[in-house]
């Protein structure tokens, strides 16, 4: 079983010393990370807002038409 | 088989199955990144020459295999673009290229955060970085050109042409950079030496966070094709109808 | 019948290079721009850079052969350009003949205006950045084998972005990624040569990616014209 490789918290946290190099990246892959699935999220519920907004305007057309008739 | 393929290429049909695969990629994909990171981060055991500085391997080396990973699959779709005129495949390719970018930098950070203690400079002329310095020039050239067309048809064919050039063209660069590195300096690799000389649980976080990467490419993959869907067949009776159920509670 | 339809090939391929000479005899200045950037961007770099002898030798193979790359690709413009706005291009994609022949009797005659006087007056221009002279015959040469290299990969980029309004520097950006492999191997060959090492083999290499070159890049040149013309 693997085991806690760091004498204290202190220690995991300055990782050798090495802390400045990489926590860094470990904060470089959680932006990767967002920026793969929080665009497209976001992205989805603009489109169906559009999409909703363009099908009332076709059917407020259609309404319109059908009275003109 | 046939039948298989011939589904995958209906945009509904790949809208559902992302749909119902979502929440298992989901879980997967936060399962073993959230295993893979803090494995990699506090238990596994510390290189017997960097110390913990080599910790920043379990995400350059998954960042490193998506950059390429990414670009063979573009180019796959890019194949099916031209020769079978797959619509699907295009806006898989066009959901695909961000996300390559996004693993290329990333790959080109961390090894540059690497480099200061290894290499005592962030950015050497390595063979690995300068050709990955190369692959992004190439995956923003695609991603230019695309946006450089008013025409869909006609950005999905010539994205398509781009990317198999480029992909015929990635192992002759890479070969050439390799040479003119090792020309120029001798070769230096990041981490790779004698990596026989650490124990083998070294390894098996990069085993988790190569598969979460994996899983959160599909997840960006399904999500960006699932957008592309929605717009480009909104005429379509299924994409309406799935709007009105969408917005019925608002 | 073979051999009729080999003639008739010939035939056609060299009125197609015969038209692009002809045309280029007209508007010069196809020919003499490239030539032109090519001999003021190498003397900018004496101006920025400084004058001693060893400095200029030490980058003259990098100087010569990025500023013929950058040449070549500027000038990749009068390649389409004009066929595409007065309908030439159109009437190519409808010719019976075989594309693949068409389309490189084109870049050879491109080749041939834009490439040649360029190689022709490298020499001159690497005597004057101080280029040990084991390095000039070389530079020869591998200017001669990398340069079609780079028009028929540039033919691509060209051939896509042609129906683009404005596409200059979209074409930098697709295809000086490209262009590496030939600016590391041919400033290799003359690097090589300068140290009096063997060079016969990065030729040959060169000589191997212009092969490919010649036999790929104009499937991909032809896609892209159908898709610019459309």
């Amino acid at each position: 079983m693997p085991e806690f490789q760091f004498d204290s918290f202190a220690a995991f946290l300055a990782m050798g010393d090495y802390a400045i190099y990489v926590w860094p990246v470990y904060i470089l892959f959680a932006l990767f990370f967002v920026t793969t699935v929080l665009p497209p999220i976001l992205g989805r519920r603009k489109i169906i807002r559009q999409l909703k907004a363009r099908l009332e305007r076709m059917e407020s057309n259609m309404a319109e038409q059908g009275e003109g008739n | 088989m046939w039948q298989w393929l011939y589904k995958l290429g209906s945009p509904r049909w790949f809208y559902e199955l992302g749909e119902r695969s979502l929440p298992w990629l989901w879980g997967a994909t936060v399962f073993l990144l959230a295993v893979g990171v803090v494995w990699g981060l506090a238990f596994a055991p510390p290189d017997y020459q960097m110390g913990d500085n080599y910790r920043i391997i379990y995400m350059h080396v998954p960042s490193a295999g998506l950059m390429k990973g990414c670009f063979y699959m573009m180019a796959i779709c890019s194949a099916a673009v031209l020769i079978w005129k797959i619509k699907m495949a295009d806006i898989v390719a066009k959901a695909i290229a961000p996300i390559g970018v996004m693993a290329t930098l990333l790959m080109l950070a961390s090894g540059s955060l690497w480099g200061i203690p290894t290499w005592g400079t962030w950015w050497i002329w390595d063979a690995r970085l300068t050709s990955s310095l190369l692959q992004f020039f190439i995956y923003m050239g695609i991603i230019v050109l695309r946006s450089a067309f008013d025409s869909q048809d006609s950005a999905a064919r010539a994205c398509a042409v781009l990317t198999l050039v480029g992909v015929v063209n990635i192992p002759i660069i890479e070969y050439s950079v390799e040479w003119w590195n090792t020309l120029h300096q001798g070769a230096s690799s990041l981490g790779m030496r004698d990596a026989s000389a650490n124990p083998p649980e070294i390894w098996i976080p990069a085993f988790f966070t190569g598969f979460g990467f994996i899983g959160l490419f599909f997840i960006g993959l399904i999500l960006r094709s699932q957008n592309e869907i929605l717009l480009r067949e909104r005429r379509t009776q299924w994409v309406r109808d799935l709007v009105a159920k969408e917005t019925a509670g608002a | 019948m073979t051999t009729e339809a080999t003639a008739g090939l010939a035939s056609v391929m060299g009125a197609t290079i015969r038209r692009e000479l002809l045309l280029a005899m007209r508007s010069p200045g196809d020919v003499i721009n490239p030539l032109m950037f090519f001999i003021i961007s190498v003397t900018l770099f004496p101006l920025g850079g400084g004058v001693e002898d060893a400095f200029l030798a030490t980058i003259a193979p990098g100087v010569i052969w990025v500023t013929a790359l950058l040449a070549v690709m500027l000038s990749l413009d009068s390649l389409y350009r004009a066929d595409y706005e007065d309908g030439n291009l159109e009437q190519l994609l409808m010719s019976p003949q075989p594309l693949y022949f068409l389309v490189l009797s084109k870049v050879f005659s491109h080749w041939l205006m834009a490439c040649l006087p360029i190689i022709v007056l490298a020499p001159v221009l690497a005597l004057m950045l101080k280029l040990p002279a084991a390095g000039i015959g070389a530079l020869v040469i591998s200017l001669a084998l990398g340069t079609p290299i780079l028009v028929l990969i540039g033919a691509i980029g060209m051939a896509l972005t042609v129906g683009l309004s404005r596409s200059g520097l979209l074409l930098a950006v697709l295809i000086l990624p490209l262009y590496v492999p030939v600016l590391i191997f041919g400033t290799g060959v003359v690097d090589a040569a300068i140290n009096e090492m063997a060079y016969a083999g990065l030729l040959a290499l060169m000589g191997a990616m212009l092969a490919l070159a010649i036999s790929l890049s104009p499937l991909a040149i032809v896609a892209a014209l159908r898709i610019s013309v459309n």
